[in-house]
């Protein structure tokens, strides 16, 4: 049987009919259209899914939609702001942080959560904060320094 | 001046911007009208005869549209290497993994579609299931194949100089044994693909691919369908490594159930059956014979190996030639001779994977040859300095090395490790460790034999003259081939980078093998050239009727016609460019005449202007059976040092430093370059220390996920000093070669020397997990007692 659901998604409010075995990832990709959202292996492994619900980073696909009903949910969609990118996303651009693309939406949602929380962190917390964002292209390296130039240019 | 206005930069990518947004789209994200959803059903067992297939129920299901199997298929063989056709789209007789394909079924969702495998009943009579090489080449082992009683999908013997002779003229001798895992590609994006079959029988099939060409040609094979009639468009791809290079069974099976259902089907690969489709690196047992003179010269190398290819050929011809041409160089060798042997079992098949064929030979060999140094008493460096080869060398197997910083790369991490302060002054359990290594830049042939262009490319201009359309079928996997070709036609046209707008990824733009063996920079990158230079020919061409001005006194750079005697009188035509203006953006400012206006005034002059390019390698080495496995139009080449830390209580090996100067000619985006360089060394080192797909004793896969096949993490990969080594390739468009390949031969037997350097044990057996160290330290220990 479906349930009614309520979710804010990038600030805009939705009203769904979900089964109840949809994971968040899928209502975000398939019903919202907001394909953004990647997913990597859906069972909680790779972080590609990941979005922000209630301010904290979270696998999506680990996430059953009824479980999220009432959350506030920011996907990569809703990081930048308008026309302008968000400074992670500015900083990924610049410093080549992203070779496919398929970790990247994840990638940034757990760089903008952890600069959310921590706007200085050391190298080793950036990287404490993406272990569980696999990423097969970059080496991370590019990734790590887009991470410090992003906080340090937020900080201005 | 500077030599370059686009190219040697450190331009940011062309699909940055839709990757950070979320925009870019991948072939799961794609949907269509009234479209369907497919599902394969695979077999359980490894090995078994199948004895029937009832599909009566799932017929019964509500929300069915179709089901193929063998039978509505056709039995068409296809594969990767037309010698070695033997895969069909689904199993007839018998099945030869866990994970073969047996049926497919197209329904309404996904939900349905699944079910209905699931009620799809297959008789199955099991058969003895072989899962090691040295058990399938035994007297009396059933055959996986029948065609190959023997097992043995592939044999290669190959001998240059005479090692025997070599042999006899060494001073020191010795043989050693190396066997990796197999490896998985790892991509994070599953394959998927939507196939759209319309009602004037023209196909398109939007695929997760490295190589369109060569699923073009399948597609066409397999389902009997003229070339012309299917057009295979790439999206955004998330990674490939190798195992995307060939069409799959959900490519296939979408195509045919489409045409059937004529109704759009899209199908995906769970993160199991991308383990199950495997292609990836392929288990080498390798056994080496090193001969050397008192003074450190190599004299002869004999190399034999087995590799276990699973169930079917996929790229492993190729493989089991690259695994003995890859140790040619590069340091000169006289004599060398190899025995390979590529063997069924009944496993997922393995294929082509970064470093293709080599890396595994390469880890074997370098850490032998650190053996070899040490027991000569030289240091490892001076050991390989003494042997190495450079530009213009030719290897006992006819690769040429028209350009080879070799020597460069490899005093540049000497220098740029403190090798020298290091090396031998390390405490216990810290240790540093050197290798070298090189490889194709592009295969010097198709996979299948044939006179074809390896790349070709067209370019268009707008008709306002603003806008540079290239069109190129070359594959962006993540590697950036898309900023580097736009890179590249910009600069031989004279245009900014933003000019460009690339169209690429896609049949009906050309042929181009595709995204493998390194090859897109040098071959696409050649087309694209020429395309960019024809298309200046023409425009300058009408310039130089209209101004009255020869040719050879015009050029066109950063947007701007140069006249290089002085200036020539222009007006008269930009005031019929501005005549022309009236409504569009942008009205033209600059007092010199731009590109733009030039290239308006070639459209009213010619109309549309296009311009095409096509390349092929021309002449090369190697007159001997295989010798297309291993020549290449040039050599890309890569020097590291790492360096570890080993818990010695534990075994526990963390890498703390990695540096590593890699030779890509010229480097046409520095950070393109340093990304591939650092993203080799990262799949190096996840080979080197954990990753192993693991098969149970019935040939099921024991950890089919990304949590328990583990790959690098941000915690696991060090940064790495990244050393970009300029040589100017010859035979490179604008000097340029490979990178993406050349810089993970190094790392493995990098860390495996540093491993050694920290504990004084010799790992021979991959990944290094902690447990192998430690239980090779005690015996370390006990032999001391
Ligand atoms: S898709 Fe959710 S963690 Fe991989
Ligand atoms: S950029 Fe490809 S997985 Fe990270």
């Amino acid at each position: 049987m479906k349930q009614i659901i309520i979710l804010t998604v990038n600030n805009k409010v939705y009203e769904i009919a979900v089964a109840p075995n949809r994971t968040l990832t899928q209502v975000l990709r398939e019903d919202l259209n907001l394909t953004g959202t990647k997913e990597g292996c859906g069972i909680g492994d790779c972080g590609a899914c990941a979005v922000i619900m209630d301010g904290r980073p979270v696998n999506s696909c680990l996430v059953l939609a009824v479980q999220a009903n009432g959350s506030d949910i920011t996907t990569i969609e809703g990081i930048a702001e308008r026309e302008k990118l968000h400074p992670v996303q500015q900083a990924f651009v610049e410093h080549g942080a992203i070779q496919c693309g398929f970790c990247t939406s994840g990638m940034i949602i757990s760089a903008k959560s952890l600069l959310d929380k921590k706007p200085k962190p050391s190298e080793l917390e950036i990287r404490e904060a993406i272990s569980g964002n696999l990423c097969r292209c970059t080496g991370y390296q590019k990734i790590v320094e887009a991470i410090m130039d992003a906080s340090q240019k937020m900080k201005k | 001046m500077k030599q370059f206005s686009v190219i040697n930069t450190r331009l940011p990518r062309i699909d940055a911007h839709a990757k950070v947004t979320g925009d870019a789209q991948y072939a799961a994200d794609l949907s269509m009208p009234n479209m369907l959803y497919g599902a394969l059903l695979q077999s359980p067992f490894a090995h078994a005869k199948i004895l029937n297939i009832d599909i009566s129920k799932t017929k019964r299901l509500v929300g069915v549209k179709d089901i193929i199997t063998a039978k509505e298929a056709g039995l068409i063989k296809y594969g990767v290497s037309p010698a070695r056709y033997d895969e069909t789209l689904f199993c007839d007789k018998k099945v030869r993994y866990i994970g073969d394909e047996i049926a497919a079924v197209a329904a309404v969702d996904i939900e349905t579609a699944l079910e209905a495998v699931s009620l799809i009943k297959v008789d199955y009579e099991p058969l003895p299931v072989i899962l090691n090489v040295f058990d399938a080449i035994k007297e009396g082992a059933p055959a996986i194949h029948d065609d190959f009683p023997n097992n043995i999908c592939a044999e290669v013997h190959q001998e240059f100089g005479n090692v025997e002779e070599g042999f006899k003229q060494s001073d020191y001798i010795r043989t050693d044994k190396f066997v990796n895992k197999k490896q998985d590609g790892a991509f994070l994006e599953p394959q998927a693909c939507i196939a759209v079959y319309d009602l004037n029988e023209n196909l398109t099939l939007y695929t997760s691919t490295q190589s369109p060409h060569y699923v073009q040609r399948t597609v066409a094979m397999v389902l009997n369908i003229p070339i012309g009639k299917i057009r295979v468009v790439q999206p955004y791809v998330g990674g490939g490594f190798g195992p995307k290079a060939a069409a799959n069974s959900i490519e296939l099976s979408a195509c045919l159930l489409s045409k059937r259902t004529g109704r759009p089907v899209k199908m995906g690969f769970t993160r199991e059956q991308v383990f199950l489709h495997s292609r990836g690196r392929h288990q080498f047992y390798h056994e080496l014979t090193t001969g050397v003179k008192k003074d450190g010269t190599i004299v002869a190398l004999k190399n034999t190996c087995y590799l276990d290819g699973g169930a079917y050929a996929s790229f492993g011809i190729a493989t089991v030639y690259y695994a003995g041409s890859l140790l040619g160089g590069p340091y000169k060798l006289a004599n060398m001779k190899y025995d390979g042997y590529r063997v069924y079992t009944n496993k997922p098949a393995c294929g082509a994977q970064r470093g293709h064929g080599g890396v595994v030979a390469r880890a074997a060999w370098e850490q032998q040859l650190d053996i070899i140094a040490e027991e000569l008493g030289m240091d490892p460096i001076e050991f390989r300095l003494k042997n190495i080869m450079q530009r213009g060398d030719v290897t006992c197997n006819d690769l040429n090395m028209s350009s080879l910083g070799m020597r460069e790369s490899l005093e540049a991490v000497r220098d740029g490790s403190g090798w020298v302060r290091k090396k031998g002054k390390l405490p216990k359990g810290k240790g540093i460790g050197v290798a070298c290594g090189f490889f194709v830049s592009g295969a010097g042939y198709p996979i299948y034999r044939s006179e074809t262009f390896h790349s070709t490319a067209m370019i268009k201009l707008s008709e306002d003259g603003g806008t540079v359309d290239l069109f190129t079928a070359a594959a962006e996997i993540g590697q950036g081939s898309d900023t580097i070709l736009s890179m590249i036609a910009a600069e031989a046209l004279g245009v900014r980078f933003e000019d460009v707008k690339i169209h690429s990824g896609n049949t009906d733009f050309g042929v181009d093998l595709g995204a493998y063996s390194s090859r897109q920079t040098l071959m696409s990158g050649h087309a694209v050239k020429q395309a960019a230079e024809n298309v200046k020919q023409q425009v300058l061409e009408v310039l130089s009727k209209k101004l009255n001005t020869p040719l050879e006194d015009m050029d066109i750079k950063d947007g701007l016609i140069i006249f290089k005697k002085g200036p020539v009188d222009c007006s008269s035509l930009k005031a019929s460019y501005i005549k022309e203006h009236r409504g569009w953006a942008k009205f033209p400012t600059e007092s010199q005449l731009t590109f733009q206006e030039a290239a308006r005034i070639a459209y009213l002059e010619k109309g549309v202007i296009v311009g095409s390019g096509a390349y092929k390698p021309g002449e090369l080495g190697g007159k001997y059976k295989g010798a297309a496995v291993g020549t290449s139009p040039a050599y890309g080449c890569s020097a590291q040092i790492v360096e570890v830390t080993v818990d010695m209580e534990t075994g526990e090996v963390t890498v703390d430093n990695m540096t590593d100067a890699h030779d890509c000619g010229l480097a046409i985006n520095r950070m393109n370059v340093e990304g591939q360089m650092q993203g080799s060394l990262s799949m190096g080192l996840g080979e080197a220390l954990f990753e192993e797909v693991k098969f149970d004793k019935k040939g099921k896969i024991e950890n089919p996920t990304l949590g328990e096949y583990r790959i690098p993490t941000a915690l696991d990969m060090p940064n790495v000093n990244t050393i970009i080594i300029e040589s100017n390739e010859p035979n490179g468009p604008f000097g340029a070669k490979e990178v993406g390949e050349g810089a993970i031969m190094p790392t493995i037997p990098a860390i495996l020397n540093a491993i050694y350097d920290a504990t004084g044990v010799r790992i021979k057996e991959l990944p290094v997990t902690a447990e192998r160290i430690y239980h090779a330290l005690k015996e370390k220990e006990k032999g001391k007692e």
